[in-house]
Order: C-alpha cells, then sequence, then structure tokens
C-alpha cells in the first residue's frame, strides 16, 4: 500500500512537469509574437511588450524560461494581465461559485446516475433498462451547450422562470441549481452506464451464483456481494471526470451567465486577454492533475487486490 | 470495458483498469494467421464477417450508416440539398420563423437557417474525420511499435504518452488554439487544419494506448512466434499477423471519438475559439443563437443547428456501440 502511494506520487511528477512544459512551449515558444491577443481588441504598445519580454524571460534560452516560469507557477504567480490585475486575484474572487456548482454537478451525478445505472443494471432487459440505456445515450450526444441552452428554453416556455432562474449572474445556490443539472447531465449519463455494466459483468461472476445457490435472497447478494465492487470503477471514474467538468464549466457559465472561473476563462477568450485565459486554463489543468493523483491513491485503498503488489 | 467515454475521462478509467486486468475486446484469432478454418467448402468465417452478421440484423446499425451517409454527402454536396447560397443574407429578413421561403426561418443576420446548417456539416465532418485520421495513424503507430519492441522505447514513448494525455481535451484545445490566432481572412482550410491540429495533438495517447494492449495481447500467441521462426521481418509480422488481429479495439473507439472530436469542435466554436465567423458551421450557429433574448424570440435558430450536430454525434457514436457489441463476444 504504502509502495504504491509512493510510486503513484514519483510518477505524477513527470507528468506535472511535462504538462506545464507542454502548455509552456505551446503558448511561449511557438513562432508567432507571445504577446499577440494579450492586451484586448488593439495591438500591443511596445512599452507593455518590453515588459513582457521581460516578465517571461523570452530573451533566455527555452528551458531557462521555462524553469523560471516554473518557479513562479510553484509560487502561485500566474502573471499579470493588460489591465494589470494579477491572474490569481481574479481567480480568488471567483472560485467559491465555480466550486458551489461543481458540487451541485457531482452531487446529482452520484444521486441520479448511481441510482439509474443500480436500476437498469438489475433488471437488464426490462423497459427500464432499455429506458435508461437510450436516454443516456442521447445525453452523451447532445454537446453541453445544446443541453444548457435547451434547458433554459424549456424552463422560458413552461413560464417557470420564477422558481428555476436561468440565469445566475449573482451566483446564488438557488440560481446554480439548473446550470449544475445541465453540467452534470453528461456525467449522469456515463455514471449511469458505467455502473449498469459494472453490475450487470458482476452478478455474472462465480461467486455471485455461488451466493445464490448458498440460498442467499437476491437482495442480499446484490447488496453485499456486487455492489461494492461495482462502485469501484464508478467512484474512481467521478473523480477523473472533475477535470472534465473544468472544461464543461466553461461552456456552462457562459450559457448561464455566472461570473465564476469559467465565465472569465470565456471573457478573457473574447477580450482577447491571453494571460488570463492561458494563466487560469493552467490552473484547471494543475487541479486536474491534482485530482487524479487522489483519486489514483483512493482506487488504491479501495480496491484490495491493490495493496499486494 | 463496456462503455465508451469520450477521450481522457474513459482512458483514465482505463488506465485504472489496465491495473485489475485489461478488459479490452479481444480479437478472435481467425485473422490472417488461420486461413480457412474449415476446409470442406464451408465459407472462411473472420472476426469481421462474424461481425458483419450480428450488425446487419441490428436496425440501429442502418440508421447510424443512413445517417451518416447523409452527412457526408451534406458536407461533400451540399448544392444537392439547397439552391440557396448561405453567404447571402438580407438584414430586412432578420430573425424570421420558418416559412414556405425559409424552412427553418431566418438567423439575425437574415441568412437562410436551413442553408447554413446544410453547409455547417461540412466543417465538423472535416474536424471529425481529419482529427481521427491523424490521431488513429499516430495512435496506432506509436502503440504498435512501443507494444512490439517493448523495453526502453516502450517505456518512452508510454510516459510521452501520458504527459499529452494528462491535459483535459477542451482546455488543451482552448490553449492551443489561443496561440494559433486567425486573421478575419484566414482561409477556411486552415483555419480547419488548426482545430485537426489542436485536436490531434492531445487526442493520440488515447488510441495509442487501446493499440497498445491490444497488440500486447496478441504478440504472445503462438502462429506470431512461428512466423518471427520463419524469419518474417518485424514489418511483415506486424502488418500480416498482428494487425489484423489488433485493430478491431482501436476501430471502435475510433469510431465513437470521431462523434466525441465533432461535438469538441462545436464546443470550442461556440465558446469562440474554434472556427470564426465567417466560416459556417453549427458550433456558431448555435453560439449566435444562445442567450436569454435569442431563445425566446427565434428558437428555430437554435433547434436546427443543434438537432443536427446532435444527430450526426449520435449516428457516429451509435455506429461505434454496435460494432463493439457486434466484435465483443462477451456481450453475446
Amino acid at each position: 500500500m504504502g509502495t504504491y502511494i509512493l510510486r503513484r506520487l514519483l510518477q505524477m511528477i513527470p507528468v506535472i512537469i511535462g504538462a506545464t512544459f507542454l502548455i509552456f512551449t505551446l503558448v511561449y515558444a511557438l513562432p508567432g509574437e507571445p504577446w499577440e491577443g494579450r492586451c484586448g481588441e488593439r495591438p500591443c504598445p511596445d512599452s507593455y511588450i518590453a515588459k513582457f519580454k521581460t516578465e517571461y524571460n523570452l530573451d533566455k534560452p527555452l528551458l531557462v524560461q521555462y524553469a523560471l516560469y516554473l518557479g513562479k507557477l510553484v509560487r502561485g504567480d500566474l502573471g499579470t494581465n493588460f489591465y494589470g490585475n494579477t491572474v490569481v486575484s481574479e481567480l480568488a474572487v471567483r472560485y467559491p461559485t465555480t466550486i458551489t456548482l461543481a458540487a451541485i454537478a457531482v452531487t446529482v451525478t452520484i444521486v441520479i446516475g448511481i441510482s439509474a445505472g443500480i436500476l437498469s443494471g438489475i433488471k437488464r432487459g426490462s423497459w427500464i433498462d432499455s429506458l435508461v440505456t437510450v436516454s443516456t445515450l442521447v445525453v452523451i450526444s447532445i454537446p453541453i451547450f445544446v443541453i444548457g441552452s435547451l434547458a433554459q428554453f424549456t424552463v422560458l416556455k413552461l413560464d417557470l422562470n420564477d422558481y428555476i432562474p436561468v440565469t445566475a449572474s449573482a451566483g446564488t445556490f438557488h440560481q446554480l441549481i439548473l446550470p449544475g443539472f445541465v453540467l452534470g447531465s453528461l456525467s449522469v449519463a456515463y455514471v449511469a452506464r458505467l455502473t449498469r455494466s459494472n453490475l450487470a459483468e458482476n452478478l455474472r461472476a462465480d461467486y455471485v451464483r455461488t451466493a445464490k445457490a448458498k440460498g442467499l435472497t437476491r437482495a442480499r447478494t446484490i447488496n453485499v456481494h456486487t455492489l461494492r465492487n461495482s462502485m469501484i470503477p464508478v467512484i474512481t471514474f467521478i473523480g477523473y471526470d472533475i477535470g472534465n467538468l473544468m472544461g464543461g464549466a466553461i461552456v456552462t457559465e457562459r450559457i448561464f451567465n455566472i461570473n465564476g472561473i469559467g465565465g472569465f476563462i470565456f471573457n478573457a477568450i473574447n477580450t482577447s486577454d491571453g494571460v488570463s485565459v492561458v494563466g487560469a486554463v493552467t490552473v484547471l489543468v494543475l487541479i486536474y492533475l491534482l485530482m487524479n493523483l487522489i483519486v489514483d491513491v483512493l482506487y488504491g485503498v479501495l480496491d484490495p487486490r491493490i495493496s499486494h503488489d | 470495458m463496456t462503455d465508451h467515454r469520450p477521450t481522457e475521462a474513459v482512458e483514465a478509467v482505463d488506465a485504472v483498469d489496465g491495473i485489475t486486468g485489461d478488459d479490452v475486446l479481444v480479437a478472435d484469432q481467425t485473422g490472417a494467421a488461420l486461413p480457412a478454418a474449415g476446409g470442406d467448402g464451408e465459407p472462411v468465417r473472420t472476426l469481421w464477417s462474424d461481425a458483419w452478421r450480428e450488425m446487419r440484423h441490428r436496425p440501429l446499425f442502418w440508421v447510424a450508416l443512413a445517417l451518416i451517409l447523409l452527412v457526408v454527402t451534406m458536407a461533400a454536396f451540399p448544392s444537392l440539398f439547397t439552391a440557396r447560397d448561405p453567404l447571402y443574407c438580407q438584414l430586412s429578413d432578420s430573425r424570421l420563423p420558418p416559412s414556405a421561403e425559409h424552412i427553418f426561418g431566418t438567423d439575425t443576420q437574415g441568412c437562410d437557417v436551413y442553408a447554413r446548417t446544410i453547409y455547417g456539416a461540412r466543417a465538423s465532418v472535416l474536424v471529425g474525420v481529419f482529427t481521427t485520421l491523424v490521431c488513429t495513424l499516430i495512435g496506432g503507430f506509436i502503440g504498435t511499435v512501443s507494444a512490439f519492441y517493448g523495453g526502453f522505447l516502450d517505456t518512452l514513448l508510454s510516459r510521452v504518452g501520458e504527459i499529452f494525455f494528462a491535459i483535459p481535451t477542451l482546455l488543451g484545445g482552448i490553449v492551443i488554439l489561443y496561440s494559433l490566432p486567425n486573421e478575419p481572412n484566414s482561409p477556411f482550410l486552415l483555419v480547419v487544419g488548426k482545430v485537426v491540429l489542436a485536436l490531434s495533438v492531445l487526442g493520440w495517447p488515447s488510441l495509442a494506448r487501446i493499440m497498445r494492449s491490444s497488440v500486447l495481447q496478441v504478440k504472445p500467441h503462438d502462429y506470431v512466434q512461428a512466423a518471427r521462426a520463419l524469419g518474417a521481418s518485424p514489418w511483415r509480422i506486424i502488418t500480416s499477423h498482428i494487425l489484423p488481429n489488433a485493430v478491431a479495439p482501436v476501430t471502435v473507439v475510433a469510431t465513437i471519438n470521431l462523434g466525441v472530436y465533432i461535438a469538441v469542435e462545436a464546443t470550442l466554436s461556440f465558446l469562440g475559439i474554434g472556427l470564426q465567423p465567417p466560416a459556417i458551421s453549427w458550433g456558431i450557429a448555435i453560439s449566435e443563437a444562445s442567450g436569454i433574448g435569442y431563445i425566446t424570440a427565434a428558437p428555430h435558430m437554435l433547434l436546427f443547428p443543434s438537432l443536427f450536430l446532435s444527430l450526426t454525434v449520435l449516428a457516429f457514436i451509435m455506429l461505434g456501440e454496435v460494432v463493439r457489441d457486434a466484435l465483443d463476444p462477451k456481450l453475446r
């Protein structure tokens, strides 16, 4: 167990270094002028270019540039945008909203996704199974921005917008409920399908047949012998999915006009505030990598087979 | 692994699965190596002919295929479906509801939504097909080479893949495309090429992983050893013995991913960073149609491009699932 966690931790270091190096090279070392598109909708003034060059050490060799950039990143310095605000301060105001949104989405995923998956996995081949399989396939095929707009449209058509707000500029919990459902919808579909297929596979396992032969009730075979091990991949999936949630949050926050990290990135893209785009996206990538690490470690805890290697 | 999930999250779970034992579909070993199993006049039964036998009875297969054919025809010959010029717009016709003249209505600029929806197929199909091609070729090659030669090369390639893999597609796509800005008059194919490049840079490792694990499963079989003992070159062993028996899982995932890439392209365009006007694309059309005011005033602007986009994505995912069900003997 200890060695497993240690090995995972050590494996993560080159990935983090590699991923940040990749982002750095793509942004600062590609041919062209990296300060382009960082000064709003106009060309950069010479003073800014000079400042930019010194800030990112663009006159030094690539590896030195990268090392200095990594040093800043470790100290939490994501750069200062053209408007003179540090990216960190911009993110600090906005992250509670995004966390609330993500928490609603994850809750929706766990509650609806797992129950739907269990129902259809137990009653494989029944109408409820077909309903879950077909509806999840449809949800998976509809891009999240279409789901979001359709949700707004439905709520407005049914005249329910007094109860279910369709915009969330203030970012209160009540306003974030509909966006949370939209953000979670794709994960709900995946979790339902994953739960279903794992459950169905485990229900065919030999030890389940043995349990049945011993005369255990169906409820007990399912609850004790299958559910727990069927949940392992589902829980790890939800952990990994946080990375996708953050991508989805950019879209969801744009549709519902939410002033969170996603909305910030969207506005930065459209006002050509490149420092903010790159800084904020880098943070999201790092959070995603960290989540992966936590999930990997958790996996070792959840699955006893891992502990012995 | 009886479930598809788009790129990184999918693969993350696959990676976890790798710990407990790989669950990728294993091809029957009835490919090139064991010709004519039944010698007495019985037709040769290969993995793919079995799959075909299975698939042709599934209505879903035909529905998916018909949808794909329709969209590809639309992308190749849009003028077959509409005589109208998608760039001909009259501001005085802004946001008209569907009528006999404009069957899907008009958008804010007064352009015909039907014509723009038809012409929008091209961008999506191009991005989807080319990204899939590039990812499959690069990923397939790297996966095969690392599994076949193993050792240091395998470790190196796997580690490099892990790094690219660690960046979520949408986030990475934003960073890459932000670094490759377009001029307002950039040619259409260049803009599409940038999106393909961004998605391919991030997409190849998922296919490399799958290819690697299926080649690893085929490699120890006797007929591969026999070919090696007979002095066949690595190239010959790979092309005529390993690949025919190892491509099934990659085919399935590549088909599903094609749909996923189309969805990601639309998402990037929706965010204003993939394709940009004046290019015509479903993502741009949906982006222009969303917003509370438009949704209530002109829902047709949102509905039709959304419907076409979703059906296209659905068709590829459905096709991939049907093929997987047909290839995976465990589900029968």
